[in-house]
């Protein structure tokens, strides 16, 4: 943490208010966001309790599981789960726009232009909290593996249909939550992180009812009180006012009230069992459905205000504007789920258990370009985040005094204009450093020439491009006198890292090529019914499902 | 709870699935155990002291000090005795393993999953930090047994993906016995922070009253910091404690570690502010940074419209 988000907090101490952290919104907001907040069940490992699901925060859909140890009702709750996430993720997946992506040519090698679909937007996902984020990405590993009885009629506990498809899309959308600066798939707690500091620790900011108490607290009184009530405040029956974002579930709900729902629900189911068809059946249904209500109105009563929280945090970035590279950031998550359309359309297999050493290595890289490019873009669209660069001797802002043209000394002189800059930063600048200025949204280099021996804070750098083709600098590309220019010296525009060798020639210190996942030892021959009847190539086969026993927990 | 229903099945049939395990793992050089054949000794006893002394001379005689040895020989639930800070604490590990070979492994299971071979960092982390406490107690018993060697590595024991299928990674833990080491030995012995309270303080749960209880425990100082919230029900009175207090510790031990000499909100806030605060000269190097820190932020936030950033309304 810098000391300028340091001191934030201290301020937010002191004022008993969080402090903002940024000027504009440095994360893309859907129109349409679908937020999902869910529940697992205490001691089951991450066993699905219930979720509010949706686009329209005045009408989530409440899905539950009765009883999180059976099966079945697992599985419709993953089933309705896909019925209701999928519609919204295909709804995106055909409003598309022409665009070009370059590619290395298979025969020539060559690096070649083609013309392919980009989708015009990308359907966004918010959960609550950072484990949140981490749920959305075990849902996707148990779910993608899975086969439906059309897939392998032999398959011991039949998947609902679109289940394994659903695990795919959230496998996809939990990757790409590890890449930073990314908005496809964001947490309601690092949102608000980003834009406030509160009077209080990393730690505590992971609890959302806090955390918004800090931002905005209800009665427009003391944050902090109103984050103690958030943290501390029970009721009458000892249940948390302000009940845990999930998915963990609060130890008092889970004992004082939702075990004997469910023991209760079991009792009834029991009976239902027992009275089979005889004169008692209706009434025992009753009581089945009666247990089964109130464990929904139980679930619901833990997840609305976390509901609502997630939408009010919403409100309040909204107030933000968006930062002016956001979009830029944004169309890389376009260009993310399209290409994860693209391969789900096309038949490949889920994403393999393991990434080989090629994969792998290529989403390191590419993870720390974009770590780069998040940081040299937020400073660039907010002045508060460049503040704290500034303060590291990384950027500095300079009002012009003077600008000198002069040439470069080849056969084609071209403009090298000195301009003098006075500033009270004191960047960290050594012989030619390289420095960068934004111009029109693009980078234009200089190099540091040196401080005026007075000491006041006055010091030369050389501009050396974006000035047009011809002797005379293009129009508008020189600084003027008088103007006020934010300069950096890390690169605006992070790209490429290290190349890296196809998959297929993964050296073998790396472990070699990868044996293709499904088509190793011990991989299930393709099961009739997939083999089309019109002799067309059939699909590669299923990488092995997982293990399943009686009392797996999804 | 799935917990203790994995437990009992990982350790059914005479731990044949354990064993199984553990040899596939960390047994290269050993001869499988042969199922059927692996001793469990019974370690009940009356009383904590009648257990720690069972399971002592248990893994003695499973050792060979006698002379034959040879055999696998599975501990379950046995009590070892530590000295933390002058009073003994019992520990219960999850199973130990004594293997021909007089090499005594500590064996963890844990209701976690082991997802495509890997579990979740921080709970490899908290079971890890608890097993190397275990391998240090054992350890004061190998010392005094011919033959015994602890294993510094242990066997965590999972369900695998999500199934209840058991499966197993070896976990080093050299580097939290090192911390563990150093940390019991830094610790003040009991006597020392008692003598160091006054007369007659008491934190007895049943006689107290609850005023009594907030003196006693406010006349012992405590080192607050966030970590504590999720480790001791103590926190929210320490970290009240620490925020009345204005201790720059409560907002994390990271904040403390930037802001040099100064420990307090209200003097970082005032040094920051260009007052002079006591106890710090102007030109030190926390104070020139807070005050540069402090103009570039406000300058930044100026420069925005009026009502612009929402949240400070
Ligand atoms: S919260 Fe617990 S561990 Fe932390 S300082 Fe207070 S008593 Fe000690």
């Amino acid at each position: 943490m810098s000391l300028i988000s340091t001191l934030a907090r201290l301020e937010a101490v002191e004022s008993g208010r969080a402090q903002p952290l940024a000027t504009v919104c440095h994360r893309r907001l859907s129109d349409r966001p679908l937020v999902f907040v869910p529940l697992t069940t205490a001691g089951e490992a991450g066993a699905p309790l219930g979720a509010l699901v949706g686009t329209d925060r005045g009408s989530p859909r409440l899905l539950t599981v009765a009883q999180p140890r059976d099966r079945d009702l697992r599985f419709a709750f993953l089933a309705e789960l896909a019925e209701t996430l999928l519609p919204h993720l295909d709804a995106y997946a055909d409003d598309v726009e022409p665009a070009e992506r370059s590619e290395t040519d298979p025969e020539t090698g060559k690096r070649v232009k083609v013309e392919v679909e980009l989708c015009v937007d990308a359907p966004q996902l918010i959960v609550p909290n950072r484990p949140g984020v981490d749920f959305v990405r075990l849902l996707g590993r148990s779910m993608r593996f899975r086969r439906t009885a059309e897939q392998d009629p032999d398959t011991p506990y039949p998947a609902p249909a679109r289940v394994p498809l659903l695990g795919r899309w959230l496998t996809h959308y939990g990757e790409r939550a590890r890449v930073p600066g990314s908005s496809l798939l964001l947490a309601a707690t690092d949102l608000l992180n980003r834009h406030w500091a509160t009077g209080q620790s990393n730690l505590e900011d992971q609890h959302l009812g806090a955390l918004l108490a800090w931002i905005d607290p209800p009665d427009g009184g003391s944050g902090r009180d109103a984050a103690l009530r958030a943290e501390t405040d029970r009721d009458g029956r000892g249940q948390l006012r302000c009940p845990p974002a999930g998915p963990a579930t609060d130890p008092a709900f889970d004992n004082r009230l939702l075990a004997p729902a469910i023991d209760e629900y079991d009792r009834a189911r029991q009976f239902l069992g027992a009275a089979e068809d005889g004169p008692g059946a209706d009434e025992q249904l009753g009581r089945l459905t009666r247990a089964e209500r109130e464990i929904r109105a139980l679930l619901e009563s833990q997840l609305r205000p976390t509901w609502d929280a997630v939408w009010r945090g919403l409100d309040l970035l909204r107030e933000l504007p968006e930062g002016a590279r956001v979009a830029d950031r944004w169309t890389r998550d376009r260009w993310s789920f399209t290409g994860h359309r693209d391969r789900v359309r096309s038949g490949e297999p889920p994403q393999p258990r393991h990434d080989d050493a090629v994969t792998a290595a290529q989403k390191l890289a590419s993870r720390e370009t974009a770590q780069q490019q998040l940081e040299a873009q937020e400073a660039l669209d907010d002045p508060l985040v460049l503040a704290g660069r500034r303060l590291a001797g990384e950027a500095f802002i300079g009002e012009v005094t003077e600008v000198v043209m002069a040439y470069s000394e080849s056969k084609r002189p071209s403009p090298r204009p000195l301009v003098t800059l006075y500033s009270e930063d004191t960047p960290q600048l050594g012989e030619r450093t390289k420095v960068y200025r934004s111009l029109d949204g693009k980078p234009q280099s200089a190099e540091f020439v040196g401080w005026e021996p007075d000491g006041g804070g006055t010091l030369v750098v050389r501009l050396t491009d974006r000035m047009g083709r011809g002797r005379e600098p293009a129009e508008g590309s020189l600084p003027e006198k008088g103007d006020v220019i934010a300069w950096t010296l890390f690169e605006h525009d992070q790209r490429g890292g290290p190349k890296l060798p196809s998959t297929e020639e993964t050296p073998w210190t790396h472990g070699g090529p990868p044996a293709v996942e499904g088509r190793g030892p011990g991989a299930v021959p393709l099961p009739e019914a997939r083999t089309p009847a019109d002799g067309t190539p059939s699909a590669p086969p299923l990488p092995l499902p997982d293990p399943v026993t009686e009392d797996d927990f999804l | 709870m799935r917990g203790n229903a994995f437990e009992a099945r990982v350790k059914a049939d005479g731990g044949t699935e354990l064993m199984r395990l553990l040899h596939e793992r960390m047994g290269a050089g050993s001869p499988p155990p042969v199922p059927g054949e692996v001793l469990v000794p019974d370690l009940s006893a009356a009383g904590p002291e009648g257990r720690v002394a069972r399971t002592a001379l248990a893994l003695r005689e499973a050792t060979g000090a006698d002379g034959s040895p040879g055999l696998w020989t599975l501990l379950v639930h046995p009590l070892v005795a530590l000295d933390v800070a002058g009073s003994p604490a019992y520990l219960e590990p999850d199973a130990v393993v004594v293997g021909p070979d007089g090499r005594w492994t500590v064996v963890e299971i844990k209701s976690f999953p082991m997802i495509d071979s890997s579990a979740d960092p921080a709970k490899v982390g908290a079971a890890a930090r608890q097993a190397a406490v275990y391998v240090l107690a054992l350890e004061r018993i190998a010392a005094r047994t011919t033959g015994a060697r602890v294993d510094h590595s242990v066997l965590l024991v999972c369900p695998r993906d999500f199934s209840n299928l058991p499966t197993a990674s070896v976990v080093d833990v050299r580097k939290q016995l090192s911390v563990t080491r150093r940390q019991l030995t830094r610790l003040t012995r009991i006597e020392d922070l008692a003598a160091e309270l006054p007369e007659g303080t008491s934190f007895d749960l049943e006689r107290c009253s609850q005023a009594e209880l907030t003196a006693a425990v406010d006349s012992v100082t405590a080192a607050y910091a966030p970590e504590c919230l999720a480790a001791c029900e103590l926190a929210f009175h320490c970290r009240g404690r620490a925020r009345s207090a204005g201790a720059v510790e409560a907002l994390g031990r990271g904040v403390r570690g930037e802001l040099g000499g100064l420990t307090t909100v209200g003097a970082v806030l005032a040094a920051a502010r260009g007052e002079s605060a006591p106890g710090t000269a102007d030109d030190d190097p926390t104070v020139v940074a807070l005050r540069r820190a402090a103009a570039l932020r406000a300058e930044a936030l100026r420069s925005l419209p009026e009502g612009a950033v929402a949240g400070c309304r």
